[in-house]
């Protein structure tokens, strides 16, 4: 179902890691893990286990679907064969790499 | 097996997974639909019986993707698969319900159900569009690897349901379901491993080409940044155009039934109390409500169909930002799109938001979003005050008027969570993550369901509650009665009346007469009986036997443009019924929250209708 995976892992090791949060819309790429930021308003592991369960764990294929349309927020972001909609700030913790 | 009560199954799965179908499908009209002890999380049972002739019970838990409980609403689901909800029994069996078009989610609830340890069934559902879609499931492999049995279902065909029903039968129930269970809290490195199990499992036993052709390409357009926000202004003033245009004929129909029935009734009754308390109290009264049906009915398919198709949630995605301004949480959009309906299933769909502040936010603001029982106080001043004109080329100003009172409430419901959660508290915003589901054909039975379930509501409603004010206001309208050779209408000396007059002072710099005074104290019930009491104070201080004549022209004749004006106003704002504040104190649990919302909004209502009222009254001058 999601044939390169271990592929794009293998990649991943040289490609920069960014915070989801300030990628476009159109951009594709995968979940290299999650990590705490400063503007947290949850305890970590609260938002770590509340992500997780939406399907974003490492490894995940995710691709920015949409923007909101006031100040491009929030984002609809495919999840492998799931759509989740969530807010940039939330998604900071969210760490991509392209592929 | 044979317990001493029909086995109880607890129906689980994750949102937007057809589990409220194919609960339908499953039990039909038969449900019961209530409160859990202590909460005010809908419990919804149902029962039925399996081919092999045993009767079962079924209750539809809250939809959830994990057991953790974050919510109310998942900490119902949570307590009462693992046995320990207070007041509900030990479930027998667990049907967990899985969208199978999409599995990846449900296949981590489905592990973490199975470490509960009941007997359990999975139930493949939607497996009709995986087969159209071109995907396939190897459902003993799946079964196998699941170790539980696994089933297909399509809740939304006539027998779609057999092999889960079969299954069921199949079932090792125990006499006694033992309470222990084996579920604790997964961390974060159980969830991932989970996921990981999952994930073999599912590229294991499915295949599915990708489901999401068809809702992405809706979704460029419904969710494109100015397309889809011009689609939601459309899709809502189309709601609103259609409440207040497409019911007419039926309401018609209604109002020419009622006063033909009260006619009728009129004349086969002697002259006397009898026929005034059938004819000015009942009749005239429930009438008057009664006529408001096809509005309300109209109104909810509006809703339930929006939200079975998918869009609801995409509405939430286009207004969080909007939302996120005044501190609320996109997620709120869906309970105070409710509240257009009424505020009392509003107030209790806020309880998918985890956050308590945000709930009580979203609480406190519900009842500004104009309700269907106040469309028959807008519908009865509108007709009656505003001409039925086209203007800016074809659009209707009666529904021009009536939008523009809808989008009063919003945003005054916007303003007030403002102060609420950025001046008073302060806040840093929750985190908002929301499934985008794909978009689904309503199916037509369900929305009928839907329909039958709420229009019984309101008839229920109005044949209890409405019918008992009714008559209690007749009574106080007609007692004492006016002394021999008294002028004036009877009701002046009625107990109501004085009511009426006594408070008429406080109402006066806001334009309203006594009447409309008196309206508004049995209206605290229910808003609807607002309309009810005017027909009725109307029509008992007529003098002759106007009973029959519509309330309308009564009122374009005896009140001024800006007391109509003002009167409107006092209805986007006006303090909740009783049965609201009653929830809210429930869902808050204690009088402080309820205080504050009665107080504000009474606040609210009385400035805005004295500014209306002084502002017109300037403007005709």
């Amino acid at each position: 179902m999601i044939p390169t995976r271990d592929a794009a892992f293998t990649d991943s090791t040289t490609l920069p890691v960014d915070p989801l949060g300030r990628r476009a819309r159109g951009w594709a790429g995968w979940v290299t893990g999650l990590a705490p930021t400063e503007g947290l308003t949850i305890p970590w592991g609260e938002m770590e286990r509340r992500l997780l369960e939406m399907g974003f764990v490492e490894g995940a294929r995710v691709e920015i679907l949409h923007e909101g349309p006031f100040g491009r927020d929030p984002l609809a972001v495919r999840v492998d064969d799931l759509t989740v909609a969530l807010r940039r700030r939330d998604a900071e913790v969210i760490l991509v790499c392209e592929g | 097996m044979n317990g001493p009560a029909a086995p109880e199954i607890a129906l689980v799965g994750c949102p937007n997974s057809g589990k409220t179908s194919l609960f339908n499908a499953l039990t039909g009209a038969r449900q019961k639909v209530a409160n859990y002890a202590g909460v005010t999380v809908e419990r919804k049972e149902g029962a039925f019986v399996t081919p092999a002739g045993r009767p079962v019970k079924i209750l539809d838990l809250p939809g959830t993707y994990s057991l953790r409980g974050r919510s109310p609403d998942e900490i119902v689901t949570r307590d009462v698969v693992l046995g320990r909800l207070e007041g509900e029994e030990i479930p027998d069996a667990v049907v967990c319900v899985a969208d199978a078009t999409n599995l990846r989610l449900v296949l981590r609830l489905v592990l973490e159900l199975k470490a509960v340890g009941r007997p359990m069934v999975l139930a493949l559902n939607m497996m009709d569009v995986v087969a159209r879609q071109g995907g396939r499931i190897d459902v003993q492999r799946l079964s196998k690897e699941l170790g539980l049995p696994v089933v297909e279902t399509v809740a939304v065909k006539k027998g779609g349901t057999a092999a889960l029903l079969a299954a069921i039968d199949e079932l090792p129930l125990l006499e006694d379901p033992p309470s222990e269970h084996g579920w604790r809290e997964p961390n974060a490195t159980e969830i991932r491993a989970a996921h990981a199990e999952a994930a073999r499992i599912l590229h294991d036993c499915a295949f599915h080409p990708g489901n999401e052709r068809l809702t992405r390409k809706l979704d460029a357009v419904l969710l494109h940044p100015i397309a889809g926000v011009v689609v939601l202004l459309a899709v809502l003033f189309l709601m609103f155009q259609a409440v207040f245009s497409w019911a007419t004929p039926a309401m018609d129909l209604i109002e020419a039934g009622i006063a033909a029935a009260g006619g009728s009734v009129g004349e086969a009754l002697p002259d006397g109390m009898l026929r005034s308390l059938i004819v000015d109290g009942v009749f005239a009264g429930v009438g008057a409500v009664l006529v408001f049906l096809p509005q309300i009915v109209i109104l909810f398919f509006f809703i339930i169909l929006l939200e079975d198709f998918g869009y609801m949630a995409r509405a939430a995605f286009l207004m969080d930002r909007l939302m996120a301004g005044t501190g609320l949480h996109g997620r709120a959009f869906i309970p105070l799109l409710s509240s257009f309906a009424c505020a009392i299933p509003g107030i209790m769909a806020a309880r998918v938001i985890e956050n308590r502040r945000d709930r009580i936010a979203t609480i406190m603001v519900a009842p500004l979003m104009t309700c269907s029982a106040r469309l028959p106080v807008y519908t009865l001043i509108i007709a009656a005050f505003v001409p039925d004109e086209t203007v800016l080329g074809g659009l209707g100003l009666q529904g021009l008027v009536m939008f523009s009172l809808f989008a009063a409430g919003i945003l005054s419901a916007l303003a007030v969570a403002f102060v609420l959660k950025r001046l008073v508290w302060r806040e840093a915003p929750e985190p908002f993550i929301m499934e985008l589901p794909d978009y689904k054909l309503p199916a037509p039975a369900n929305v009928g369901l839907g329909l039958w379930i709420r229009a019984g509501a309101f008839l229920r409603r109005a044949g209890t509650v409405i019918l008992a004010l009714m008559i209690l206001i007749w009574f106080l309208s007609s007692f004492p009665a006016p002394p021999e050779g008294a002028t004036g209408p009877a009701i002046d000396w009625s107990i109501v009346g004085r009511v009426g007059h006594f408070l008429a002072p406080v109402f006066e710099p806001i334009g309203f007469n006594w009447q409309i005074v008196v309206a508004l104290i049995p209206g605290m019930a229910a808003r609807e009986v607002a309309v009810g009491v005017l027909g009725t104070v109307y029509a008992l201080s007529a003098t002759g036997d106007e009973v029959g004549q519509a309330l309308q022209p009564i009122l374009t004749a005896e009140w001024s443009l800006p007391t109509a004006l003002s009167f409107l106003a006092w209805f986007v704002f006006a303090p909740q019924c009783l049965s609201t504040l009653a929830v809210v104190r429930r869902e808050t649990g204690g009088r402080f929250w309820p205080t504050v919302m009665f107080v504000y909004m009474f606040a609210l209502a009385y400035a805005a209708s004295f500014a209306t009222y002084h502002i017109a009254g300037a403007l005709m001058r």
